[in-house]
């Protein structure tokens, strides 16, 4: 802010100053950092598919015909066969874990429940023709620690899945993936709260900690972003996921945009419509790091060693790194940011000790 | 797929915008994907609320009159030309030479004129045409939030208006507030550089 607003009198305040503030209101009403995190990443070169079709335009006939034939393979034999692919893996994870579920505690169940979700994972990542290289596999996630990742569509979940189990934390839903999550809990642990349990930050961060209390227990799966992002960058970490203590093993993902777009913009379109647009894309292809866990330190607070953590993931997974909340784009921003703006600029003005 | 029409065709009296702002057809197109990013509802203008939602924008001291000057004379709606036309004012401006210029040409929006009239409006809180001592206060209590006393901040307000006011009405009139400002590059701190 400084060097904007150095005027022609030194740094009392001066009329010019209004310029340097309009100035940047402008520049983020043309273009600002985080309304471009929710929308898909645009392509350096076109992959023929029509969604990803935003810049370009007709170049030439032999160009369409392949269009053509690529829509023709990815609709008429490529989607077919990974639907079917995707209803076998889904009534098998929820049979599985129906039957598994009715074993009484013990090791045998534990492992049993391990492989019908492995398998059935597997399964429904073949269904989206998921091609995924794991980094660094030493450092999976172990038992009793929670494992934090950047969020960029449910199919992260998938993802991470068929390397090791996770349990999972998130809101009940209703339809197709209450089925699914109910028949899941029956077979391992997860904790799935009421939406108004939610709410509750307390409760939900008790649960948390009896969770990962117990050293058996998998460990829990978090997004801390809360939100979906379109896979550029990596936004604020909510601290509530850093404050329950235990280990952190932190997990970049990151997804090819070449092959499929897999950022899940919830606004626009809803589960069923984003699956078949990922079924109809032409692959998912996505990096996993695993990374070194990581614990807080002496006189770290919650929000120090959550971006601690942020850093770590952006910079493993060539993200780039925003302070801003990926919550702005249903709510609106806290005036505490526009107090430190305040506060800075007074400091300028009124901090040069009292005026003659 | 390629053979998608022109977007342009998609923007309402996109010749007569042109003529007006002087804004490229790249440019125009690319703000019209940004109105339409911005609308979130889709209802074919912008409210408020809408510009609110820009994070930087609402953490900006002056966020309000800023969205305040986008929406004149108290109506609630921003089509994309009234969006456009703010926008022109920051447009870089060109290394013409002004003889060239057509005098019966209304003058460019992102003249150094105009680009002072918009600064002087943000200040202007009543539209009367001259920043009273209280206008200057209340714009300078935006920019500082709680961090200065009143005291401090009166006085600030009040050397300011002495030293821009020449006929000693005790406010600042356009005139006194071009004058202040005639050794300032304008051009180059109200200009965004992405806005050919």
């Amino acid at each position: 802010m400084e060097k904007g607003l150095s005027g022609l009198r030194g740094r009392d305040f001066e009329l010019s100053d209004v310029f340097y503030f309009s100035k940047k209101g402008l520049e983020a009403i043309v273009e600002d950092e985080v309304t471009q995190r929710f929308s898909s990443e645009e392509l350096v070169s076109w992959n023929l598919l029509t969604r990803t079709n935003v810049n370009f335009q007709y170049i030439s006939a032999r160009l369409t015909l392949v269009w053509v034939l690529g829509v023709l393979v990815r609709y008429c034999v490529l989607l077919p066969l990974r639907v079917t692919l995707a209803f076998i893996g889904i009534s098998l994870l929820v049979i599985g874990t129906t039957l598994v579920g009715q074993l009484p505690d013990s090791s045998l169940k534990n492992r049993l429940s391990e492989l019908v979700h492995l398998t059935c994972c597997r399964i429904c990542v073949r269904a989206l023709s998921g091609t995924i290289h794991y980094h660094n596999k030493q450092h999976r996630p172990q038992k009793g620690g929670i494992c934090v990742a950047n969020h960029t569509s449910p199919i992260d979940v998938l993802i991470l899945t068929t390397d090791g189990c996770y349990a999972m934390v998130g809101q009940v839903h209703g339809g197709l993936m209450g089925i699914i999550q109910r028949a899941m809990v029956k077979a391992c642990p997860h904790v799935w709260f009421e939406r108004s349990e939610m709410k509750d930050r307390h409760l939900v961060t008790k649960r948390l900690k009896e969770h990962i209390a117990d050293k058996k227990k998998l460990p829990i799966l978090i997004f801390p972003e809360g939100t979906c992002i379109n896979n550029t960058s990596v936004m604020m970490f909510k601290k509530g996921s850093f404050e329950i203590g235990g280990t952190i093993h932190p997990v970049a993902i990151k997804y090819n945009p070449q092959f499929g777009d897999a950022f899940w913009n919830s606004s626009k379109y809803n589960m069923v419509s984003y699956l078949l647009r990922m079924m109809t894309s032409w692959a998912i292809v996505c990096d996993v790091w695993y990374m070194p866990p990581m614990t807080r330190e002496e006189g770290e607070d919650a929000v120090q060693f959550a971006n601690r953590v942020k850093s770590a993931i952006a910079i493993q997974g060539g993200l780039t790194e925003l302070p801003w909340d990926g919550g702005l784009k249903r709510a609106k921003v806290k005036d505490t940011f526009k107090e430190e703006q305040q506060k800075n600029y007074s400091k300028m003005i009124a901090g040069n000790g009292p005026l003659s | 797929m390629g053979s998608r029409s022109s977007h342009a065709a998609v923007i309402p009296d996109v010749d007569t915008i042109r003529r007006e702002t002087g804004f490229s057809q790249a440019s125009l197109l690319r703000l019209h994907h940004r109105f339409r990013a911005l609308d979130r509802d889709k209802k074919g203008y912008l409210s408020r609320m809408d510009l609110q939602q820009i994070g930087a924008l609402a953490v900006n001291p002056l966020g309000d009159c800023i969205i305040d000057s986008f929406f004149p004379s108290r109506s609630q709606r921003l089509d994309f030309s009234g969006f456009v036309r703010v926008l022109a004012h920051f447009r870089p401006v060109e290394e013409e030479s002004p003889g060239i210029r057509d005098p019966k040409q209304p003058e460019p929006l992102n003249s150094r004129m105009n680009k002072l009239r918009f600064a002087f409006q943000l200040y202007d809180l009543d539209g009367d045409g001259l920043i009273s001592r209280q206008e200057m206060l209340q714009v300078l209590r935006l920019m500082v939030g709680v961090q200065v006393t009143e005291e401090q901040l009166e006085s600030i307000a009040d050397r300011t208006v002495q030293e821009a006011d020449e006929d000693g009405d005790g406010a600042v009139s356009f005139l006194e507030f071009t004058k202040s400002l005639e050794k300032m590059n304008i051009e180059q701190k109200m200009s965004i550089r992405i806005l050919k």
